[in-house]
């Protein structure tokens, strides 16, 4: 029976993670599906769903040996894996600000009260060690339609005045 | 009337180079209302490629008029099209029937001037902006085997990084 599993691996960046892991899955006979790999602050990333007959332990020992060479950590969650399924993002939302605690949360926190569900997001802190800046970029579908979510961003900005700076594009796909 | 079967990568026939059309009969004016039809026939399609239904010759339409605010030109019959002059960039979204489920930015010129001839083999000239435009470089794409996913830009960094200037050490 074929499985599902997200695998989750981190480890101290170095060249090949990603050749030797996925080496190490093709050759025990895995598929992979979907996948986001980052360096994120020196560290290598991924989180990369796995198709396989194999069962937890078999796909761990599988990846041990890469694993202990790389010095990586690794997690596997059997999931329920859906290929072929990708919802259309409508907004594209910017945030940015000096960088300071609890601007994920009260951003991400009054867009999902608006019904905007986060397909995909990134941050990064930029400028330099004393003054770090804090930048987000988000896209996502506005469920409740686009004036909730006009609504809570301008409210933001207004609370926040000019400490966090947010603006937002809609995504207009055109299928030709 | 037709609805013809859309091509879907990865089959091959996507990234054939498509050959200009030399006769303007009846037969060519049958072929393009089943490919109207097949454009109509699509959910929301905005325009359709000649060899998105194998047929590869220099033919496409456009109609962007089923999109709300867009600028237009109504229905646009495309034979033989030829992109003379560009200007401006921009980003957006694409999407085509010919590669379900996915979608991504691509940079397409804002403007262009553009020099095409009609199903009765007359040309005619067009400065088209915008989505219009976007569009009309989708499908002509398609007459050199070329799909949206061969333009995407990243996902994470959008469009251009700002030069770097300094020496920077990066691994993997």
């Amino acid at each position: 029976m074929q499985n599902w599993f997200m695998l989750t691996l981190v480890g101290q960046d170095q060249l090949g993670i990603v050749a030797r892991v996925s080496t190490a899955l093709y050759e025990g006979g895995c598929n992979l599906g979907e996948a986001s790999m980052s360096r994120l602050g020196g560290n290598f990333t991924m989180m990369l769903m796995v198709n396989t007959v194999l069962d937890r332990d078999a796909l761990t020992a599988l990846l041990e040996p890469v694993a202990e060479t790389l010095q990586l950590h690794v997690h596997l969650d059997r999931i329920e894996g859906r290929l072929h399924t990708h919802p259309q993002p409508d907004l594209r939302i910017s945030v940015y600000g000096a960088d300071r605690a609890g601007i994920v949360a009260c951003v991400t926190r009054d867009l999902a009260a608006a019904g905007f569900t986060v397909l995909d997001l990134t941050s990064d802190v930029g400028g330099t060690p004393d003054k770090p800046f804090y930048l987000m970029q988000i896209e996502g579908a506005a469920t409740q339609g686009l004036p909730a979510v006009d609504a809570a961003l301008k409210r933001l900005q207004q609370n926040y005045g000019h400490e966090i700076e947010v603006s937002y594009v809609p995504i207009e796909t055109l299928v030709m | 009337m037709a609805i013809l079967e859309i091509l879907t990568y990865p089959d091959p026939r996507l990234k054939t180079q498509s050959l200009p059309v030399t006769t303007f009969d009846d037969t060519l004016r049958a072929r393009l209302a089943d490919l109207a039809d097949t454009l109509n026939a699509g959910p929301g399609g905005v325009g359709i490629a000649a060899p998105q239904v194998g047929w590869f010759e220099r033919v496409v339409i456009v109609d962007v008029s089923v999109k709300p605010k867009l600028k237009h030109h109504g229905r646009l019959v495309l034979i033989n099209p030829e992109i003379t002059a560009w200007e401006g960039y921009a980003v957006a979204r694409e999407g085509c029937l010919s590669v379900p489920d996915y979608t991504g930015n691509v940079i397409r010129a804002k403007t262009i001037e553009l020099s095409a001839q009609n199903e009765l083999g007359e040309v005619q000239q067009y400065s088209i902006s915008d989505y219009e435009a976007r569009a009309v470089q989708h499908e002509l794409d398609h007459l050199d085997g070329l799909l949206f996913i061969d333009r995407l830009v990243s996902r994470r960094h959008d469009l251009f990084r700002r030069k770097v200037y300094a020496t920077t050490q990066t691994s993997a």
